[in-house]
Parts: C-alpha cells; sequence; structure tokens
C-alpha cells in the first residue's frame, strides 16, 4: 500500500528503463551524472530552458516509433575520402566500420575501453558538468549515466582525413543513447563528421577538448526520416589560440533539439557554431540552443542560423553569450534568421547577451521573413520559373550558414543536399 | 512586334486609374522612345508589359508577334522575348551574378524547347559580352547588384539582355543615375544589340539618352496617355520648351 502511495517521476521512470554500464575509468562520472538527474529531474514544459520546445517526447520512458523512409539518395559525404565509423540502431557496427587506425589519432569504442584511459577520464563527464551552469541540462547528464556506446579520440597531430561517423536505422522503435569524447592535442587538427538518423529517437552527447592552437572541425547532417526525434548536446572547451568550429544540416525530424556549450578559456581562440535547417509541415520543430562564455582575451565567437519553414513547421532559436570579467576584446556576433514560406509557420527567437567586461563588441540580430518580392519579381522577369526563382532565393538565404563550413567539398555536399531537399518539397 | 491597343490599367489595392488608353505599335528593327512629366505612366507601362504584381487590366490589349502578353506569367513573358531593364535593378545577396545569368539563360531555353548552353559555351559567350561593357570578372562573381555601384548596375541589365538576346527589350530610365561617360558606355551596349528582328521602346525624361540611342519614333506620354508622336526632332522639342507647350497644345 505505502509503495502504490508513491507516483513515480517522470524522471524515475526514465531512469528505471535503463541500465549503467559499468568499466572502471568511467564509474564514478557516471555515478555523479546519474546523481545530478536526480536532482535536477528531466525537462519539463514550465522549465524556462523549454519555453519554446516541450520536452514530454524525449523524456517520456518509451520512445515513439518512427517509420523507415527508403531514400535512393547518395549517402552524404560518400564522395569524400575519410574513415568511416558505422552505428547501427545505436549501436557501433565493427564489420560495417573501417580499420579504425589513423596516423596522429587514436579512436576507440566507449563500450570497449575497460582500461583506464587517463586523458577520456577527465573529459567523460567533465565537460558536460561545466556546462550544467548556469543552465540545468538534465538530458545531458542522463546521457553521461547511461549512454551504453559511443567513441573516444584523441588526437595528437593533424588528421589526414575526416572521420565519419554515419548512423543507420534498420529499427522503427530503437532508443540510442550516445556519448563521444574527443581530445585534441596541443596544435592537433581533425574533421568530425556525422550523419544519418541514428534511431527512432536520439540522445547524443559530444564532448570536444580542444588544447592550445589545435583545431576541431564539425559538420553533421541530421535527418531525414520524419518521425525521427533527437536531443544533443555538444561540449567544448577552447585553449588559447584554438579553432572550433561546427556546422550543422537539419533536414526533417518531427522533434530536434541542439544544444551547443562552447566554453572559451584560452585567449585568442575562435569558435563558431552554425546551422541551416529546412522544414516542412506542422509537426517538424527545430531548436538551436547556444550557450558561449568568453572566459578569456581577444577571443571571437559566431553564432550564424538559418532556418526555412514551411506548412506549419516551427523553429526556434535561444543563443547566448555571456562576456566574463576580464575577457577583455571580445568579439561575439550573432544571428539567426528564419525565411517562413507561408503564414502557418513560425519562429521563435531568444538572443541574449550577458556582459560584464567594458570593452568588447557583441552583436545580434534575429528577423523573420518573407520571400523578397522584388527579387522574385526580377528573377521571374528574366525568364526563371517562379519555382525555380524561390528556390534560388531561398539557397541564397541559407547560404550564409553554409558558408561557415570551410572546406569546398564539403559545403558543396551540404548546399546539393538542401538544392534536393527543396526539389522534393516543391511548392 | 509589340502591339499596345486601348490598355487601361489601375492600381490594385487603390482606385487610381493609371493607364487611360494607350496605343503602341513598336516595329522589329526600331527604337521608340517614351518621354513624358513625372506620373504620366512611362514605368507602369514598362511594369505591367513585364507582369508585375500590382495591377489590374481594366481594358485593351498587349501582343507581343501577335501572342497577347497580358495573360502570361513574367517568366513566359521573358522567354516569349520581353526583356525590361530595370530602372533600379533589385540586389540579390547570396546568388552570384554568374549562376543567376545562366540560369535565366538556360530557363529560358528549356522554356523554347532549345538545348540549354553548356558551362563552357557559356562561360566563353559570357566573357566577351562582359568585356565589351566593360564588366570586369569580379563583377560577374559578386552576388546580383551587391555592392555595385549605379553604373555598374546598369550595365549588368545591358549584360542580361546581351546573354538573353531578346526580341523586345524595353528600357526604363536606364540613364537615371548616370554619369555622362556611364550613359555612353550603356548605349553602346544597347546600340550593338540594334538589329533588324529586334524592337526597343525607351523610356525617359531626358533628351541626352536619346542623343547616343538614336530614336526612330519619339512619343509624349502625359497622364495615362500618349498625346503626341514624332520624329526625333520631338525629343529636342521637349529639351528646349519642356512639356508644357506641348501638354497645351494637347489640351
Amino acid at each position: 500500500m505505502a509503495e502504490a502511495a508513491v507516483k513515480q517521476t517522470p524522471t524515475d521512470a526514465m531512469i528505471a528503463t535503463l541500465d549503467m554500464p559499468l568499466a572502471g575509468w568511467s564509474d564514478s562520472a557516471r555515478r555523479d551524472a546519474l546523481a545530478r538527474v536526480q536532482s535536477m529531474g528531466l525537462p519539463q514544459r514550465r522549465d524556462e530552458y523549454w519555453k519554446y520546445t516541450r520536452p514530454d517526447t524525449l523524456v517520456q520512458a518509451e520512445a515513439a516509433p518512427a517509420a523507415l523512409r527508403a531514400s535512393d539518395e547518395v549517402p552524404l559525404f560518400d564522395q569524400i575520402d575519410r574513415l568511416k565509423v558505422v552505428f547501427v540502431d545505436g549501436v557501433f557496427d565493427a564489420d560495417a566500420s573501417d580499420d579504425l587506425t589513423l596516423e596522429g589519432i587514436k579512436i576507440e569504442r566507449l563500450a570497449d575501453a575497460t582500461a583506464d584511459i587517463h586523458w577520456a577520464r577527465d573529459i567523460y563527464g567533465a565537460l558536460e558538468t561545466r556546462g550544467q551552469s548556469p543552465v540545468a541540462r538534465p538530458l545531458a547528464a542522463l546521457n553521461t549515466a547511461f549512454a551504453p556506446d559511443g567513441i573516444l579520440i584523441h588526437v595528437t597531430g593533424k588528421v589526414t582525413k575526416p572521420v565519419n561517423f554515419i548512423y543507420r536505422r534498420t529499427s522503427t522503435t530503437a532508443d540510442a543513447m550516445l556519448h563521444h569524447c574527443i581530445k585534441l592535442d596541443a596544435g592537433a587538427e581533425m574533421t568530425l563528421l556525422e550523419n544519418g538518423p541514428v534511431a527512432a529517437r536520439f540522445n547524443g552527447v559530444l564532448e570536444v577538448e580542444v588544447a592550445d592552437k589545435a583545431a576541431f572541425h564539425h559538420v553533421r547532417a541530421q535527418g531525414r526520416d520524419h518521425e525521427q526525434r533527437a536531443a544533443t548536446h555538444i561540449f567544448t572547451r577552447l585553449g588559447a589560440e584554438s579553432t572550433f568550429k561546427s556546422f550543422t544540416l537539419t533536414a526533417n525530424g518531427v522533434m530536434t533539439r541542439n544544444d551547443c556549450v562552447i566554453e572559451l578559456t584560452g585567449d585568442d581562440a575562435n569558435a563558431t557554431v552554425a546551422g541551416a535547417c529546412v522544414g516542412d509541415g506542422g509537426d517538424f520543430h527545430h531548436d538551436d540552443t547556444v550557450f558561449i562564455t568568453h572566459d578569456a582575451v581577444n577571443c571571437e565567437s559566431r553564432q550564424v542560423f538559418k532556418k526555412v519553414l514551411r506548412n506549419g513547421a516551427t523553429g526556434v532559436f535561444q543563443g547566448k553569450i555571456l562576456v566574463k570579467a576580464g575577457a577583455q576584446k571580445t568579439d561575439g556576433y550573432q544571428i539567426s534568421q528564419s525565411l517562413l514560406l507561408d503564414e502557418d509557420s513560425q519562429f521563435l527567437a531568444k538572443p541574449e547577451l550577458e556582459i560584464y567586461a567594458d570593452d568588447v563588441a557583441c552583436s545580434h540580430g534575429s528577423t523573420s521573413g518573407a520571400i523578397d518580392e522584388d527579387a522574385l519579381f526580377y528573377l521571374r522577369s528574366r525568364g526563371v520559373p517562379h519555382g525555380a526563382a524561390t528556390d534560388l532565393l531561398t539557397l541564397a538565404f541559407l547560404a550564409e550558414a553554409v558558408t561557415e563550413v570551410e572546406d569546398e567539398a564539403l559545403r558543396e555536399e551540404v548546399t546539393g543536399r538542401l538544392a534536393a531537399w527543396l526539389e522534393r518539397h516543391a511548392s | 512586334m509589340l502591339s499596345i491597343k486601348g490598355l487601361k490599367v489601375k492600381l490594385e489595392d487603390e482606385d487610381k486609374q493609371i493607364l487611360k488608353g494607350v496605343d503602341l505599335e513598336i516595329e522589329a528593327g526600331k527604337v521608340h522612345a517614351i518621354m513624358g512629366p513625372n506620373g504620366s505612366g512611362k514605368s507602369t507601362l514598362s511594369y505591367v508589359l513585364s507582369g508585375k504584381d500590382g495591377y489590374e487590366v481594366t481594358g485593351g490589349a498587349a501582343t507581343l508577334e501577335g501572342v497577347d502578353l497580358l495573360d502570361m506569367e513574367p517568366e513566359e513573358r521573358a522567354a516569349a522575348g520581353l526583356f525590361l531593364a530595370f530602372q533600379y535593378p533589385v540586389e540579390i545577396p547570396g546568388v552570384g551574378n554568374m549562376t543567376f545569368l545562366r540560369t535565366a539563360v538556360n530557363a529560358q531555353r528549356k522554356a523554347r524547347g532549345e538545348e540549354e548552353m553548356s558551362a563552357a559555351e557559356f562561360l566563353k559567350v559570357v566573357r566577351a559580352r562582359a568585356k565589351e561593357l566593360k564588366i570586369d570578372a569580379d563583377m560577374l562573381k559578386r552576388p546580383v547588384n551587391v555592392g555595385f555601384s549605379g553604373g555598374e548596375k546598369k550595365r549588368n541589365e545591358i549584360l542580361q539582355m546581351a546573354m538573353l538576346e531578346p526580341k523586345m527589350c524595353i528600357l526604363d530610365e536606364t540613364d537615371s543615375g548616370l554619369d555622362v561617360d556611364a550613359m555612353k558606355l550603356v548605349a553602346e551596349g544597347v546600340n550593338a544589340l540594334r538589329s533588324e528582328g529586334r524592337g526597343f521602346l525607351v523610356i525617359t525624361h531626358y533628351q541626352r539618352l536619346l542623343d547616343h540611342i538614336k530614336p526612330d519614333v519619339v512619343h509624349i506620354m502625359a497622364d495615362g496617355r500618349i498625346i503626341k508622336t514624332g520624329g526625333p526632332e520631338l525629343a529636342l522639342e521637349v529639351e528646349n520648351n519642356g512639356y508644357a507647350d506641348i501638354l497645351a497644345e494637347v489640351a
């Protein structure tokens, strides 16, 4: 009787479905993370940080199924020479993957890493923990506690080709959780590519430690299965004169929340986070949430987010730049824009600046608009049909975000993908 | 070539009649000029012919080689051979000038059932035409009209005209905002395109453009109508005496 009277919270219900994998070196990080989740509780509708995005489907114990979609498109990045790391329904697949040896880099599977890995111990859950303040991110802590799989990468030199995490789906119900840690030593460089729909529901965490003068490039593509849901977190800490560049392409997916937490801790560091998102339909919901902390001198950060929304789709942007006292000569740039292709679609933006240094330049802008009628008429008057002219202007709108991808071949892959999406979703 | 009969146009959102019955016949190979005071309806005529939104045709007809223009979408009019050089060319950030030109050329070819131009062929042609108009490689690479000076924008209009090779060209105050040198360059570009099979309608406030692009016929437009038609000497009359005499004469 007494037991029945205690109502189980959603957090307890979720935890009850999960098993904590214990491997020695990460055990205490996992137990601490569990304690964090229990004290924070999973996100709820009334949480300020989830004001524009309903967390219900991301926190319920059972993931809703998502239909599998056949695609005759050539998989993204197929033309790029890269090292393939394949996951099927959120589980690493050694047979489908390339040999994980590559010069300047050590790649290990989280689930197999049972020996004490000193560098990973300092990162696993540690960057996530730093990212829990001043705003709680319970889904990331849940991930640290329970993620059964993922990849650990230690980069010691300049890696000659990108590492590509490829997420395949074969199950309509898989509820996947992956936790990746990457450490770049001083002066090291690597490019990480991620693509594929992962699972019906995906909880992903990527922790990246970028040491002095190191450079991390990241391009990922989310989509394209319509019913899939995802909550992802990137936590990164940057040393002096280091570079972090992350770009996300999102097409479809019924619910996506991407958090990116960046800490600039060394002088003269440079961070860019950008995203291009295309959404069609009333059940499309996409949320980019960014938190950048400047805690060193003469650092630059850029946030560039563009969303194209149609047929009742919803886009959200919450972006914050926190400039700590002493972080002089900070250059912070933030722009979030949406192109609303009809009156049913909506874009909700919350740009924030919090500055405690007196010699900084920070700018932010947020706009929502329709296709420029004058530009459309100009193109049509030159013979470009209405649909093609609209697509051309839409791609031009997205281009400002896509431009943040430094590598030309990757940029073209992304642009091609966006153009193909527009063609499939012709108005 | 272009035949306009009794064309009446009002603003879509307002009960305001702009064109009150325009009659105009432009033959292939000829250059017609329309002059007139501000608000006489010159620009409206060019917009209505090219299919811009916001206007309602309340009477009359306009045909290009016998085909009804007013029933067509703007892109169909372009493919049929109509071209409007804009008074204010539109800036399009994010769309490269070259991409824009090639998309336009090939869209028109496709609409006419012709073969599309290959990238190599297109590049060769566009470079040659651009050179004649003193348009450098940088202007071709930049986004359409973004950061272009007034003169560069107008030269870019003429480059589009040269690439699209329309049958009927309408130039809407192409001289506005140009200094004498820029105007000469633009006029040379236009003159190079004059040919037996091509008609021109040059809309302007001032006679000076017509020193460089010599018209065959000059029309004076006022209050939504063509009120007087004559030879090139009519433009000189306007230059010397203004519109007042002509308006008074007609009234």
